[in-house]
């Protein structure tokens, strides 16, 4: 037996032992690979999307229908202006009874039929028939066809000359300027929105996942007991940031997995596909500076509610408990949700203003204003300053309350549970 | 290392879980901690990990106050039972381990041979759950002593364990402390404390109510415990004087007298009524002491 073993007494160590631990090992679960390849896997399958789309679409490409026109001088025109509408609905006159159509119809040979008729004022009026009624599309097309001839007709009876029918129907001039400089256009905000709205899914979805982890992780250890011989070794203090490092480096890992699976597919696709899908969530020119506050909000809003649950989960004794307990955590992460969607159509709404300033929700709407609105810095740094504030405090008070907290047991499922935590770790 | 404890007061709000506890435990000696459930047993030891803060009092390991820089030389094995269920011994070990300061490749080392001298070498790399509970307390107390710590405090250690496996444990309790370790253990099994324990602590109610050296507690406890086997009936002795307790068996009576002197008194009148087949006059059991001292048993 070995009996003068070396002691190596370096505090510090143990911060990164627990740390590395806690990474490594939530890094080799099975539910933790899986989850990931399979985010990555739907996240290349969504930017994919148009594509997929495009090859379910193939088949049915062009839409026959069949044109009745008794009166006998619509159908020409009524191409023309369909034409104009959608090329690919061909439209074909047919001679037979509506009966007849509809059985060629029935037979696959047409979409839809399209009954036209001079109704009384001598101006064209339609009747639509299809199978079903589930592709608007191609009505709406064909009505806007249909609506077009009408104006023509209608104007032509009225006499009016050429140059007067243009200036009916010439747009009106309309631009739209914004007075602050710096704002951003309508094209750039549409864009921005896009991108706002991913990204504000993305923050949402991984501070309540990792959030959950960290609490779930503290639990375990707690209603495995192995947490009295870790805190007999570690300060419990050290230990809870430890692990809330830890579980952010697992994030972060992720989240680039995430970030490069999505990078690679979007530029692979972009390429093939000018306008559109991409152009829309505004994917052509990803803004830098929207992706660097979208990650330092995610790293403040983790930590915000890492600190939060990791003591919220050192008050429980059994992993039942852990949902109830952080139930209130998860609801507040909810509501700045929810305030975020509705103030991506409304960023300059007086309520999502006051609301970005709620550390709790500054993480989302602070971030989707500065994605969307050219605002003031000093707004941000306000907004930066009361969320690290918090932290530090919730920190402070979260270890406090995890040194307690772990080593409670019994029946733990209320509030009342912090101020027996505080109790504990007091002189008196 | 020498541990004492002077003064040592825990109060949580109003109620006082330990209060004004002395004690002073000897390098390398075992020392048993004895008391009722809720006498502030693991209150102390808490306080002695440095897990909870005394209220008053103070708490000195070779005369430094213990704090978190000292953790390489405390191996503690808490009451209740619990590692990782879903990781493998060794990396369970080594990870406690390295948190005490060993390197990796000792701790694996190590734990070959504790392994080894539990006889389940085979569960290296199985997972704790996979484990029979006796076999988790085995890994449990190798994760206590590990890091051959100075001072081992051992909370119920033997509680679950069959025969076969109490007595492995046991070897490596006193190797432990014949190679230098000053151990503190709490028990319920009286004989254990009885068997291993030089020096002890009775408390009631956060208090010390017995403290000292076995061989000490036992003498100044005065009473003694009289055991008789005749062929009459005896079961008169029970109104004897200098008789504190009696309890008939089969073969004659237990009794527990106030000292040696009564026991001359019954041997003289018994003497001539008859054949006597068993008289013996026995030190009082730690049991008998904790009975009366703590008011309750555990047996």
């Amino acid at each position: 037996m070995i009996f003068s073993l070396k002691r190596q007494v370096l505090p510090m160590n143990n911060f990164f032992i627990i740390l590395f631990h806690t990474y490594i090992s939530k890094l080799k679960t099975k539910s933790f690979i899986v989850t990931t390849i399979l985010t990555a896997a739907i996240m290349v399958g969504l930017t994919n999307m148009p594509r997929i789309i495009d090859f379910f679409n193939e088949g049915e490409e062009n839409k026959k229908v069949a044109v009745i026109d008794e009166s006998g001088q619509l159908f020409a025109p009524l191409q023309e202006q369909v034409k104009g509408v959608n090329k690919e609905i061909t439209l074909a006159r047919f001679e037979g009874s509506v009966t007849e159509a509809a059985e060629q119809v029935e037979d696959g040979k047409f979409t839809a039929i399209l009954q036209v008729e001079l109704s009384e004022g001598n101006l064209p009026a339609g009747t639509y028939k299809a199978m079903s009624m589930a592709d608007t599309a191609l009505a709406a097309d064909l009505q806007t066809g249909l609506q077009q001839l009408k104006s023509v007709m209608a104007s032509s009876q009225l006499n009016l000359t050429e140059a007067q029918l243009s200036q009916l129907y010439e747009p009106v001039a309309f631009e739209k300027e914004a007075l602050e400089k710096e704002a951003k256009t309508e094209e750039e905000l549409n864009q921005a929105r896009g991108l706002v709205y991913v990204l504000l899914f993305v923050i949402y979805f991984s501070v309540i996942m990792y959030a959950n982890m960290i609490a779930m992780e503290v639990a375990t250890e707690k209603s495995s007991r192995v947490m009295e011989i870790l805190i007999s070794s570690v300060s419990p203090i050290k230990q809870m940031f430890a692990k809330i490092l830890g579980i952010g480096l697992l994030s972060l890992t992720q989240l680039a997995v995430f970030l490069l699976a999505g990078y690679f597919s979007i530029k692979q696709n972009l390429a093939s596909m000018e306008g559109g899908f991409f152009e829309f969530f505004g994917f052509g020119e990803v803004p830098l500076g929207t992706i660097i506050y979208s990650v330092v909000f995610f790293i403040l809003g983790y930590f915000l509610y890492a600190t939060l649950a990791a003591f919220l989960g050192s008050l429980v004794s059994r992993i039942e408990d852990v949902q109830q307990m952080i139930t209130p955590m998860t609801l507040l992460v909810v509501a700045g949700f929810m305030i975020a969607m509705f103030g991506l159509n409304q960023p300059e709404a007086p309520f999502v203003t006051v609301t970005s300033f709620i550390p709790f929700f500054t993480p989302m709407l602070m971030f989707l204003r500065v994605g969307m609105l050219n605002i003031p810095l000093w707004e941000t740094a306000l907004s930066f300053a009361i969320l690290i504030g918090t932290i530090i405090f919730l920190a402070i008070f979260g270890a406090r309350v995890y040194r307690g907290g772990v080593l409670m047991y019994g029946k733990s499922n209320s509030f009342k549970d912090i101020k027996r935590a505080l109790q504990l770790t007091k002189k008196q | 290392m020498a541990l004492i404890l002077k003064e040592v007061t825990k109060r949580f709000g109003n109620y006082t879980a330990v209060d004004g506890l002395n004690l002073s435990i000897p390098d390398r000696e075992m020392f048993g901690f004895l008391g009722a459930n809720g006498a502030g047993k693991t209150t102390t030891f808490r306080m002695i990990l440095g897990l909870l803060d005394p209220t008053a009092g103070k708490i000195t390991l070779d005369g430094k106050a213990i704090d978190y820089s000292q953790s390489s030389m405390i191996g503690y094995l808490p009451e209740e039972r619990g590692l990782y269920p879903k990781l493998k011994v060794v990396d369970q070990i080594v990870y406690l381990a390295r948190l005490r300061g060993m390197k990796k490749q000792a701790a694996i080392k190590e734990l070959g041979y504790w392994l080894e001298r539990f006889r389940i070498p085979e569960y290296f790399d199985n997972k704790i759950e996979e484990l029979s509970k006796g076999n988790q307390q085995k890994i449990q107390f190798i994760a206590a002593v590990i890091h051959r710590p100075k001072l081992l405090i051992l909370d119920e250690p033997f509680s679950g364990l069959d025969p076969v496996n109490v007595e492995l444990l046991k070897d490596a309790v006193i190797e432990l402390k014949n190679s230098g370790t000053t151990i503190v253990f709490s028990s319920h099994r009286m004989e254990h404390v009885e068997e291993m324990c030089e020096y002890l602590c009775i408390m009631q109610k956060g208090k010390p109510v017995v403290h000292g050296s076995l061989k000490e507690i036992k003498r100044s406890f005065g009473k003694k415990n009289l055991v008789i086997h005749a062929d009459f009936d005896v079961s008169y002795l029970q109104s004897f004087p200098g008789v504190v307790k009696a309890k008939q068996t089969p073969e004659g009576i237990y009794l527990q007298i106030t000292g040696e002197e009564a026991a001359h008194g019954i041997f003289r009148d018994i003497a001539g009524k008859g054949f006597v087949r068993k008289f013996v006059l026995e030190e009082p059991s730690l049991n008998d002491i904790f009975i009366e001292k703590a008011g309750a048993s555990y047996e």
